[in-house]
């Protein structure tokens, strides 16, 4: 597979901090063509920061953005913009429209897209994100959950090559996060995308490919959600929700039970505890 | 302090064509001293019966009662002060409200305007900030230069320097980071018990609700469906999803383990009280020492 984000040795400082002082440190890694990569830290790790960094919001100290070949800088921005869909985590501070349709519609418009083209593309929008049925309701009457799902109906509209989340579900109840969660992967199953998300929530980094952690500003690990879920209760200060799994492992071992070491899914730690109890 | 609801309705804009009943008979009591948990979907009413705790909304019909203090649908708006005082609404992400240059100001201009003089009221704030686990030093500071939720915790100071008997709480980990989370929660539960407080909760974190409430009212369609403890609310799982709500993940894997056929009596809610469950039922060999390995 080939590399659609390159990042190198970035650096990164607010204008206010002083020079000694970065908020991003020499922080380099790759994501594949139609990976999905989760990025987890605690909150004021950098990590926000960085998804600012690589669609050229922020631009670096030092060190190189590339984007699907191209190396990001203020001749390349817009190109590369045009690649790349955002979503935050509060949906209400992304709305423009005054209806829901006229909110997808917007990237679109600003694109010069031909209208006939528009139509089909807002409407099939927002069908593949269940909403169609609201198209010409006012965006704020929503609930969270389906303000979200109208903020990724834009993003399917305008077609990008990479979606980065950054906290998208974490304003959401657990329905509104479950239902925000399956559509983004109908949309990595329908296309090409590759999914860049900045998440505290378990579920969503066991959707990822792979995850990056991030502490102080520098990258401290990487590797599959099942590698790095072995860290237990480590992983609350990584900033990471724990799996149920591993928080009943170290409930057992508060109460003196040997529990196996390796990452266990739900299902897996039921087997285990059923096969003992049961062969007792 | 008690608040008691007889028969409350409650309607939106009466007699317009935007009339919408958001509460219908309600009848439910917020025993003084719980630690009570409101739970509902989006919709099911909790926002509308949460300003009646206060009566930023008074009913339409039927009467609440905070305390000594008898709300009716004719109440006067005058005078009303003193139970703002006595109960503290965090909103949803309170940080929003800050407004003041300095922490220290914030937090003091609830006390101010219930009539308490500057100096008393800079003493009560620089007391709340360290009750909600900030350092003295941040008092000086601007609060939009805070960290999000170090912006809350002194949002929260803000409603705690009121000294308040009971304490609302409206989704108040929302947005903040699992760590976050974790100590926004043990902040509660420490100063329900410093400050002798009366706490209502209203969330959509079932973990939560096990974790910490005693007491559990349970709204649908502006209407309370359920009240009980926690082991009595979570006990009926198909009754939950029936009216859109969830389980406490122990709870939900707890069920997992009885499908293949285990039992547990009563139904675990926490992690800790499935474990000792499991304790009971485990063998010999996973507890401790060499001989563990031995079978």
């Amino acid at each position: 597979m080939s590399q659609i984000i390159d990042v190198a040795h970035l650096n990164y400082r607010y204008p206010q901090q002083s020079a000694d002082d970065l908020t991003l440190k020499d922080i380099s890694f790759s994501v594949a063509d139609g990976e999905w990569v989760a990025i987890v830290g605690h909150n004021g790790s950098g990590k926000s920061t960085l998804a600012k960094n690589i669609n050229g919001l922020l631009a670096p100290v030092s060190g190189t953005v590339t984007v699907d070949g191209q190396v990001l800088s203020e001749k390349t921005v817009w190109d590369i913009r045009k690649k790349i869909g955002m979503v935050f985590q509060n949906p209400d501070n992304q709305f423009v429209g005054a209806t829901v349709e006229d909110d997808v519609a917007f990237s679109l418009e600003n694109q010069g897209v031909p209208r006939d083209e528009m139509l089909t593309r807002v409407h099939d929008a927002l069908a593949q994100v269940s909403m169609a049925e609201f198209a010409t309701r006012e965006p704020a009457r929503l609930s969270g959950g389906q303000k979200q799902r109208v903020a990724l109906a834009g993003m399917i509209a305008a077609r990008p090559r990479i979606l980065i989340l950054d906290e998208a579900t974490s304003m959401l109840d657990p329905q509104g996060r479950y239902e925000v969660l399956q559509t983004i992967q109908q949309m990595k199953a329908s296309s090409d995308l590759t999914v860049l998300s900045i998440t505290h929530d378990i579920d969503e980094a066991a959707s990822a490919n792979r995850v990056l952690v991030v502490n102080d500003g520098q990258l401290v690990e990487e590797g599959q959600p099942a590698e790095i879920f072995q860290h237990g209760p480590a992983l609350i200060k990584m900033g990471l929700d724990m799996p149920y799994a591993e928080r009943l492992k170290a409930a057992l071992k508060r109460q003196g039970v040997q529990v196996p070491a390796e990452y266990l899914t739900e299902k897996g730690m039921a087997d285990w505890l059923w096969q003992l109890i049961s062969n007792k | 302090m008690a608040i008691d609801f007889k028969q409350v309705d409650f309607t939106y804009q009466p007699g317009t064509p935007f009339e919408t009943k958001a509460l219908t008979d309600i009848n439910v009591t917020i025993p003084d001293g719980s630690y009570t948990a409101l739970i509902g979907h989006t919709g099911s009413g909790k926002s509308t019966l949460l300003q009646h705790l206060n009566a930023l909304l008074k009913p339409t019909s039927g009467t609440v009662t905070i305390g000594d203090r008898v709300i009716t649908p004719t109440t006067s708006n005058k005078d009303l002060k003193s139970l703002r005082q006595q109960v503290g609404i965090v909103f949803q992400f309170p940080e929003n409200q800050l407004f003041e240059e300095t922490v220290v100001k914030d937090i003091a201009f609830g006390p101010q305007n219930f009539g308490v003089n500057e100096a008393d009221a800079l003493k009560t704030a620089e007391k709340m900030l360290t009750l909600v686990g900030l350092d003295d030093s941040l008092l000086e500071r601007s609060p939009f230069d805070l960290s999000g939720g170090q912006m809350r915790r002194v949002a929260i100071a803000g409603v705690l320097a009121m000294q308040p008997k009971i304490l609302v709480l409206d989704e108040p980990t929302a947005g903040l980071d699992p760590q976050g989370r974790l100590d926004m929660m043990e902040m509660f539960a420490r100063l329900r018990q410093e400050q002798n407080l009366t706490v209502v909760l209203v969330t959509h974190q079932m973990d939560d609700v096990a974790n910490y409430a005693d007491h559990v009212i349970v709204m649908d369609q502006g209407r309370v469906v359920k009240t009980g403890t926690p082991q009595e609310i979570f006990k009926d799982p198909a009754w939950l999803v029936d009216h859109q709500l969830g389980l406490p993940k122990t709870t939900a894997f707890a069920q997992q383990l009885m499908a293949r056929g285990l039992h547990f009596d009563p139904v675990p809610l926490t992690e800790d009280q499935l474990a000792a469950a499991l304790v009971q039922q485990l063998p010999a060999t996973v507890f401790g020492g060499a001989e563990s390995h031995d079978e």
